[in-house]
Order: C-alpha cells, then structure tokens, then sequence
C-alpha cells in the first residue's frame, strides 16, 4: 500500500543521508522525497512516499524513529489528509495543438508560466494522480519534459506535526 | 575556567568521563591527540598492531564491564580497518565510542592524503556520528556520544575529528557538561504497566511456558530478576548465543542454548510451547529457522527496549516497550502480589516432558566419545570448564565450531562472562577481545577458545600481549580445516571441500614462543587435563594451547533449513 510519511528532522548535516541510506540499507523503497527547512529553522521537514506491506511500513516507521535525527513522524495516510505534487511539463504547442493545450491546462487548472512560440511551460499542482492524468490527456508524444517535485501534505484538521 | 587546546579537550573529555583504557594506533590525523596523550597520566593507552584488534579489545572491555570501549584510530586507513569491529558491534548492541582522525576541516572532500569520509563509510553500522565542526565543541560531542552509546539501546558511536580542530597552540574554556540533552532521543526509562499485566495474567495461565532470552537481558543487567522470575514460576528457561549466563547455565531448569546449534530439549521445548516469553532476544533467523513454521502453538510476549525489534520477524501477542530490567522486576511484583501460580499439574507434565527429552539425549548436550585416541573438541570444552570453574573465568570466542562447541558444554553461570560476536559472527574477534578483558579483570582467567583459521585472524596481536603483559589463555581447537565450513559442505555439497582446509599452517608453538610466550601442543587425551592446568596455572603468562581435535567432527544438533525449531540433525546419521 502507499503510505506517505512526514518526517520532522534535526536540520544538521548528514541527516538526510541517513533516512536515505536507511532506505536502501533495509531495502524499503522511496518513491518520492521533498525536504525543506521548516519555519523553525533548527528543523527540515521531510515528506516520503514508500510502499509496502503493513509490517513493512510498520518497520520503516519504527526504524526510522529510531535515527537519532529524527524528531518526530506520522504517517499521513492513516488519516485524513491534504496532499500536493508540483509538476513543471513542457509542451510541444504549435499549430492546431496550441490550442489544445490551452484548453487541456485550463481544464486542469494549470497555469502556462513560460511560452515560446512552438513551446508551453506549464505549471500544475494536485494529487500525484491528477499531474498522471494531466500527462495522459496531453499525450506521450507531446510532452518534452517534465519535472515534479515529490508529494508533500499534512493532516487535515487540528492535527499538527511540530515539537 | 580553563583554557585547552582540542586535542587536550579530547583527552580530558575522556578521563572526565571516566574512561580508564582507551585502544588505539597513531597517524597523521591524530598528531595533535596523541601528543596531548602523553602529556597526561589519566588516560591509559593501549597500542594494538591492527585497528581491528584495537575495536574488539574496546568491545571485550565493554562486554565484560558493561561500560562503552573507546577506541582512537587515524583518519583513512586507520579508520577503515575498525570498520569490522564496528560492524560487530553494531549488530550485538554494544556500547563503543570511536574517536577517528580526519583531514582539516578545509580539504574535506579533496581527496587529500589519508581521507576517507567515515562518517559515510560507517553509517549503516552506527547508532549515531558525529563530525565535529568546531574545537569548542568537543566536550559536548563527546559527551553525547558516551551517552548515546550506552542508553537506550546501545551501539557504537563515531566521533569524526578534523586535524585543525585539535591542534594544540589555539586555546579554549573547557568545561566538561555534567548532562546532556538530546531532544529527539528518548530513550523509554520504564515499561507500560498494562501491558505487563496482560503478560502476567498470560504466565499465570500458561501450560506449557518456555523463557527465550537474549543478549538484552546481560545488556540491561537484568539478570537476577530475570532468575527470580523463572524461579518463582519454576519455567524452563533458555538463553540465547548471546544471552549465555543470564540464567546460570548449571541449573536445573536452564535447557541450553536455542536455535541452529542449539539442545534437542531447548529446541523441542519452545516448538511445543503455549507461551514464550522473549526477553531481550530479537527472533534472530539462527534462532527461529522458518518464521512461518515458528513454535504453532505459542502465544508470545516481547519484551525489549528497542520497539523495533519487536514484531520484526515474528508477531508479538503482548508488546511491551521497555528496559528489561523494571519490566521483569514491576513483573515479579504483580506475580508476588497475586499470591497465585501457574497451573502446578500442567507444569508437572510439561516438566515430565522436558526431562523426557533431555534424558533421551543423555542431557543438553552429547556427543559420541570415540575409541580415545583423538581428542574431541567438545571434550577440550568440558574439561576447559572443569578446571576453570571454580575462578569465575571469563571465556571468549571466535567463530566457527569452536565457538558452537564453546556455547554448547561450557556452563555459564553468570552474565557477561561470555564473549562472542552473535551476530556479525567475526573471526578474528575472540583473542583482541579476551585481551581487553584481560587488562580489565588482570587477576581473573581469561581464556579465548578459537580455532586455527580464526586465530590467524589477528595473530599480530600477540605483540601486544608480550607489551602489555596480557596473560590470556589461547585454546586453539585445531582441526586444520574451517570447520563450520566443511561442515555444511559435508552435509549440501557432498564433501566438496571448496577452499575449506587450512594448508601451511605455522607451529603455533614456535610462533608463540618468538613472541615470548608460552606454547604447548596437546595431542593425545590424556595430555588434555595436565595442559589446561598448567596454561591456567602459569597465571601472569600468555599461553597458547595447540589442541590437535577430531577434524571429522560436526556440530549438533543443527536445525534443518525451512523448518520449524524441532527440525534437527542430531548427528551424521540422525534426525527428529
Ligand atoms: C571474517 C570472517 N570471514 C569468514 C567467515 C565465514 N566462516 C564462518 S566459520 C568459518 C571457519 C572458521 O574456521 P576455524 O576458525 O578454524 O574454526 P572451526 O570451524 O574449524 O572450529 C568461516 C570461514 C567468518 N565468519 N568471518
Ligand atoms: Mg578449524
């Protein structure tokens, strides 16, 4: 199952390779990582997507707290919760399909942040599912590149991850 | 306040901590350290001949006095070659600091002469490290890597410290921090009441119970309550590899050692169990063989303090997250106070049962004694026990059969008497590791039992020896082969002998007495007793015992891969 983990990490050097190497050292997978300082700038906050049986995910949580490094976590999908990826996808945009395009990004509430004029540069957020989808309704032969930024998220609600 | 350099910073954090002995080898990196070593008198160095020996010396010390061992290696090499040590102690949870050299702070990641990046190369194998940045901050650093080292669950910690930070002309305030706080680390201090209950209402209804404990019990000095219980409750107990002596091994109700190598009863007793309660043991795959197949019938209650370790392999019924040691005494408590026992007929038979099983075998252990004209190994095992039992030895070993055989007919009474890297399973760790508890404990005998692959493993450590006057008894069990090796190669790959004989072999005699040392060779039984005696009784002399064993010997019993734990060769011929 999917499970996305956020992590609250000492903002000292060698922390992240040591959730990293964790993970590849107990053969867990990552499929996504995003970390940036948090607003207390003593701590980085991680968020990771793995998958894994429940004993594993129960293992990935449990070894993971064990780092000296390491905070605090939650697992964010045992709960509710909001979660967002960031994609920036350059598109071929040129006769016709200029306006496809446009109609597509709109449809998916993409915002164009570059253009050229056989090129779109378009920035979307959402599920990890949506910025899929949004890859699909373009078309593989469209796309040119793209770059997403790793799911980040927190619980919904009163429920919040800090000291 | 006063004002030092880094590298006198270092050393006195070290004596401020109360370190007694430190294990080491001098380079580059440690120039400024090493001259602060000698200027003071606190600290006691010791000079190994490989920085290998310099890690299992630091961990002997450790296992035997329950204190961390400190060890100071160079930068690159010297750090690289503690590398095994470091691993071995990683994987038996034992507390160790090592302080490492490193290039200046500046030509990190240059590639400079003598660099390599230790705190990378030792991650996997640490509980946590530390790079020092600045000279000020040496006293904390260290302090929180003696603390980290031994709380908690313990583990080696590394102290990475750049050449610039240590020079001896910069001067700083030291003080030493009395505490320190690390606010991500917490390690628990007690267990949950609740679940403790659960556990006790489980052991008072028990039918068949069986105690499984661990290296966590010697570790968190649990041992007497852990006896008390088992007493009270009359259950049968069995101590793991590494949890031999925990529970005295000459008791009645103790069944040997579980697992691979461990007694037909043990074995038998846990398959057929309706309770197991696992005490600082972790469900290690030399214990369980098959998880899926793992005792049927068995409830199980985990106790341990590292919550990972519990449902890692084998599902717990009743988790308790804790110190072993208030766990089994808050346990022995409710156990007192509810004035009730266990179902005294139910036990009655289950005890029937195990004696049954330990009698069909002619005790824990047995083997066949042959025609007298060789020497077994598990022979030179119990007579080594018989001459030494009565001077509280501590006994170390190495690995291969030798140390099975060690495991399996030396009768440890007492915790941390035992020496062996479980885990790792490291040749070449028994002999620097009896050094280090030699130095320690100088008036107690101190054997390793090894085997001739093994010793040759860090034999330059007799040098060392001859220094430091370390009198530790060698027993070499020597089968000139490896045997542990042969022996599966026997029993999978139809005696195949693919690199598993030992050719060119020293006179181990003659080695030992270049070095200035005490060698005897043993070949006949009869010339068993009389040697161990006199080895034992040359008191202040290192003496290395070169027993010619039985090279067509195995070790059993031995489970049968993909089992359940009664699944076992009981010898060559015979199986459950
Ligand atoms: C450093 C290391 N290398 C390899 C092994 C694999 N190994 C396990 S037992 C063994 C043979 C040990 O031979 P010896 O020390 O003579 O002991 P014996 O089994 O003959 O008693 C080997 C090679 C190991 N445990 N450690
Ligand atoms: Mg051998």
């Amino acid at each position: 199952m999917r499970r996305i983990i956020s992590v609250l990490v000492e903002n000292e050097p060698g922390a992240l390779s040591r959730i990293v190497g964790l993970f590849s050292q107990r053969n867990y997978n990552i499929e996504t990582l995003t970390v940036a300082p948090t607003e207390d700038a003593t701590l980085s906050r991680l968020t990771i997507t793995t998958a894994g049986k429940p004993q594993v995910i129960e293992q990935i949580t449990k070894q993971l707290n064990k780092l000296i490094d390491v905070v605090k976590l939650v697992d964010l999908t045992e709960g509710t919760h909001v979660e967002r990826e960031l994609m920036l996808i350059k598109v071929r945009a040129s006769g016709a399909m200029r306006a496809e395009v446009k109609r597509s990004a709109d449809i998916f509430r993409g915002q164009i942040v570059d253009v050229t004029s056989s090129v779109y540069t378009i920035q979307l957020t959402g599920t990890s599912d949506k910025l899929d989808a949004f890859i699909e309704a373009i078309g593989a032969a469209s796309v040119l590149e793209v770059v997403r930024s790793g799911v980040t998220g927190m619980a919904r609600g009163e429920k919040v991850l800090s000291l | 306040m006063e004002l030092l350099s880094g590298a006198d910073m270092v050393v006195r954090s070290l004596a401020d901590e109360g370190v007694e002995y430190i294990y080491g080898y001098p380079g580059g990196a440690l120039l400024h350290v090493y001259d602060a070593l000698f200027r003071q008198d606190k600290v006691t160095h010791i000079l190994v001949r490989h920085e290998q020996a310099a890690t299992h010396m630091a961990d002997g010390y450790a296992r035997a006095t329950g204190k961390p061992g400190v060890v100071l290696v160079t930068s690159g090499p010297g750090a690289t070659n503690t590398i095994t040590g470091i691993a071995t102690a990683y994987m038996d949870s034992i507390p160790m600091v090592i302080l490492s050299g490193q290039v200046p702070s500046d030509f990190i990641g240059t590639d400079m002469f003598q660099e390599t990046d230790m705190i990378g190369v030792s991650r996997p194998i640490v509980k946590h490290s530390f790079l020092v940045k600045k000279a000020e901050d040496i006293p904390e650093t260290i302090r929180k890597a003696f603390y980290l080292a031994q709380t908690g669950r313990p583990g080696p910690v590394v102290v990475d410290l750049p050449k610039d930070i240590t020079n001896i002309n910069d001067k700083y305030e030291y003080k030493y921090p009395e505490k320190v706080k690390i606010r991500s680390y917490n390690p628990p201090q007690k267990g949950h009441t609740g679940q403790t209950r659960k556990a006790v209402e489980l052991l008072l209804k028990a039918r068949r119970p069986v105690i499984y404990s661990g290296g966590g019990v010697i570790l968190g000095h649990a041992s007497e309550q852990l006896t008390r219980l088992a007493k009270k409750l009359n259950m049968p107990v069995t101590n793991t590899l590494m949890g031999l002596g925990a529970y005295p091994g000459s008791d009645r109700q103790f069944l040997g050692m579980p697992g691979m190598h461990g007694s037909y009863a043990a074995n038998l007793a846990m398959h057929h169990s309706d309770l197991i309660l696992a005490v600082g043991a972790r469900f290690d795959d030399r214990v369980t063989n098959s998880t899926e197949k793992f005792c049927p019938s068995a409830k199980i209650i985990h106790i341990d303090i590292d919550p990972a370790s519990i449902s890692k392999t084998v599902t717990a019924d009743v988790p308790i997250v804790g110190p072993v040691a208030p766990v089994l005494e808050e346990m022995n408590r409710m156990v007192e106070d509810s004035g009730r026992l266990p179902d005294q007929d139910a036990l009655g038979n289950w005890w029937k049962q195990i004696d049954d099983w330990r009698e069909s075998r002619g005790g824990l252990f047995g083997y066949d004694r042959g025609n007298g004209e060789t020497i077994k190994p598990q022979q030179v095992i119990e007579t080594l026990y018989e001459v030494t039992r009565d001077s509280d030895p501590f006994i170390t070993s190495d690995v291969g059969q030798h140390q099975m055989f060690a495991a399996q007919y030396f009768r440890f009474d007492k915790p941390n008497r035992w020496i062996n890297s479980g885990g790792l399973g490291t040749m070449g760790f028994g002999f620097p590791a009896a050094m280090g508890v030699k130095l320690s404990f100088p008036d107690s005998p101190v054997a390793c039992v090894t085997g001739e692959g093994s010793i040759q493993m860090n034999i330059q450590e007799l040098s060392t020896c001859l220094q430091y006057d370390l009198g530790v008894k060698i027993i070499n069990l020597n089968n000139q082969a490896l045997g542990m090796v042969r022996q599966w190669q026997d029993m999978q790959y139809n005696s195949r002998y693919s690199h598993s004989y030992m050719e060119s072999l020293p006179d181990f005699v003659k080695l030992v007495e270049s070095y200035g040392h005490v060698g005897i060779r043993v070949e006949r039984p009869e010339e068993l007793r009389p040697a161990l005696e006199r080895a034992f009784a040359l008191k202040d002399r290192l003496v290395f015992l070169d027993v010619n064993v039985d090279p067509g010997e195995h070790v059993y019993p031995m489970h049968i891969k993909d089992g359940s734990m009664r699944d076992m060769w009981l010898s060559k011929t015979e199986r459950t």
